[in-house]
């Protein structure tokens, strides 16, 4: 009786931790620039790709691809930040989703062209496979690895954040742009290591999702969707409502699929909407 | 911008109105060219309906982007509305079409004015994820609701009476496009009307600062609201007519494909000039006819890297960079000629 709604709890939480470790740095980009960049999971989608190709056609272990998915990720994401993005920062929303967008849309088709459109098979290493059980309730040791990765990430962003020099920048910058620049901060090259990392972020991410949603061309846009809906539901600059929004939704999205099959998403289009028009700035959002 | 003018009859707000509001010579021969394809291309007539309708569609969503300054990702949202509607009408109740033309851009009025209350509350991301979080339910709803509208197959049985019993839809489209074209040019002549009224003003004024409209005497949240409900009848409109010229109506319709295409298509034509939609929908379509039979994938690597471009060097679109060109053309004209 308990297992089930164990299971999909657990499931929830760690498609949650997954949905976390994609929006994340989307969120504190979009809190200190205002940008809204919808290529976000385009970069999530570089390094979901960059691993399937160290390890299909280099014979990489799986773990040894992950840091460069991240390094992929965050690197072009910097190249594109510095050339195009940069521009628009002073423009309108208008002008920021349809460049972005047309960033998404190119990145699709490169994909497609690249790798096909078919789902990317990868081989996991045998220890991640399997099951584990603790207490009577079986756990998938992927899952586990992954929640427990997003918990170690989550960690360290916060006490990067909290605790050193560069953090409390980013944070100033968060609040209040024009001030912070007033002091003396650099917030262009702040938001650019911010935007590299949060970008790396997501293509860690990318990679870790393989192996539970898969990965084909149309990633950028069917998780963009979720990643959205997670930053703004969280409040834009915030890592701790990002998390708490990532954990909503993973959860409701795995246990709407699993008791009401019927409604398929229609329940986290609703949750969001309704949230939203509560609070238009998010849950844990200031502005 | 700001020059000081002496108040004549000209220069009176109804003046400068009327100014606006007057035919220019272009515009006659634009809406004289769409004729052409009876003449030049009949096999493809077909397209040219499509067109007609995709350009009512970005018509809509120009007056509130193009106008009134409103961001929506999920506009297909009323289209589909009126496709549904118009598509389910002749199944179950009679084929007329004129009756499902205006059936369908009533109901998606209904939940254009519904959902306006909404919209007006809100700006910059929370607007942007609003209108894309409600084209995805009215999407899934579309989606679920299979035993209604035949979900990701399609609405099938869709039967449509000769126009006025006497026009039959032929498979060349003869009449697919005399209907789109008449539906299409009687609208942009609401359209215009709208626009260049002082209604039609006070939106640009919204646009530019909706704090300050208020200020000065225009409801910003009221405006917002009305043009709305227009523009979601119009596209409700634009859905109708595709429903009732393919007598099918696919998920597709609804989909969060359709609300960007529009945008992708108002923006290459330019937002916030009338003919821009009009423009960009004939591009956008007959390139993605040309192109799409080679290599279909691939079609959206183009629409991205053209995106991109007109954001970066092309801010006003084809006809925004047209009428830079036009002027400095002009200028060194009359500076050759003094």
């Amino acid at each position: 009786m308990i297992g089930p709604v164990i299971g999909v709890l657990f499931d929830g939480f760690a498609y949650g931790m997954l949905l976390f470790l994609l929006s994340v740095g989307l969120s504190v980009t979009l809190g200190m620039m205002n940008f809204v960049n919808l290529a976000h999971c385009a970069f999530a989608m570089l390094g979901g790709y960059v691993t399937v190709t160290l390890m299909n056609n280099f014979r990489w272990p799986f773990f040894a691809t992950l840091p460069f998915a991240f390094l992929a990720a965050a690197l072009v994401s910097v190249v594109f930040e510095r050339v195009l993005y940069r521009r628009l920062y002073r423009a309108s929303d208008l002008d920021q989703v349809l460049l972005t967008i047309g960033i998404a849309f190119v990145s699709v088709a490169a994909a497609a062209y690249v790798y096909g459109t078919l789902q990317q098979p990868v081989q996991m290493p045998p220890y991640l496979r399997g099951q584990v059980t603790i207490l009577g309730v079986s756990f998938a040791a992927y899952r586990l690895f992954l929640v427990a990765v997003a918990l170690l990430i989550t960690l360290l962003l916060v006490a990067g954040l909290e605790y050193t020099r560069f953090g409390a920048q980013v944070r100033a910058a968060v609040d209040n742009q024009r001030m912070a620049r007033g002091l003396g901060i650099n917030v262009d090259a702040a938001f650019a290591i911010t935007f590299a990392l949060g970008s790396g972020l997501a293509g860690l991410g990318g990679a870790l999702a393989i192996d539970i949603v898969g990965l084909d061309p149309s990633f950028a846009f069917t998780y963009l969707i979720y990643v959205l809906i997670v930053v703004s539901v969280g409040g834009l600059g915030s890592i701790g409502g990002s998390f708490v929004a990532a954990t909503l939704i993973g959860i409701s999205d795995v246990a709407g699929k699993y008791y009401f099959p019927h409604l398929g998403a229609f329940l986290i289009y609703l949750v969001m909407i309704v949230l939203l028009m509560w609070r238009p700035a998010g849950l844990f959002g200031r502005r | 911008m700001s020059v000081i003018t002496v108040i004549t009859a000209q220069n009176t707000p109804h003046g400068y109105l009327q100014r606006q509001a007057r035919w220019h010579p272009v515009e006659i021969a634009f809406w004289l060219a769409t004729l052409v394809p009876f003449f030049l291309f009949p096999s493809y007539l077909v397209l040219a309906s499509q067109i007609a309708i995709t350009a009512l569609f970005a018509l809509s969503l120009d007056l509130i982007l193009g106008y009134a300054g409103i961001v929506s990702l999920g506009h297909a949202a009323f289209f589909g509305v009126g496709a549904y509607t118009a598509g389910l009408f002749s199944k179950f109740v009679w084929g007329e079409p004129i009756s499902g033309l205006i059936l369908g851009g009533l109901m998606a009025g209904i939940v254009g004015y519904a959902a306006s209350f909404i919209i007006a509350r809100f700006r910059h991301l929370a607007l942007i994820m609003i209108t894309l979080g409600m084209g995805l339910l009215l999407h899934e709803a579309a989606n679920s609701a299979s035993w209604l509208t035949g979900g990701a197959d399609g609405l099938q049985g869709v039967k449509i009476w000769p126009i006025f019993n006497t026009f039959r839809f032929d498979l060349w489209g003869y009449t697919a496009y005399s209907y789109s074209l008449v539906v299409l040019f009687l609208v942009f002549l609401v359209t215009r009307r709208i626009i260049n009224s002082p209604f039609g003003l006070s939106l640009r004024g919204i646009r530019e600062n909706s704090v300050r409209m208020p200020a000065l005497g225009a409801p910003s949240h009221a405006h917002i609201r009305k043009i709305y409900t227009i523009s979601a009848v119009i596209a409700g409109f634009a859905g109708a007519l595709l429903a009732q010229t393919t007598e099918t109506v696919s998920l597709e319709s609804i989909g969060f494909q359709r609300s960007a295409d529009v945008l992708v298509i108002l923006i290459l034509g330019g937002a916030g000039t009338l003919y821009g939609g009009l423009v960009g929908a004939i591009i956008f379509m007959v390139a993605r006819d040309q192109f799409s039979g080679t290599t279909p994938q691939f079609w959206y690597f183009w629409i991205g890297m053209l995106l991109i471009a007109v954001v970066m060097f092309l801010p006003n679109g084809i006809l925004g960079g047209l009428k830079m060109l036009t002027r400095s053309w002009r200028a060194k004209f009359s500076r050759g000629s003094a």
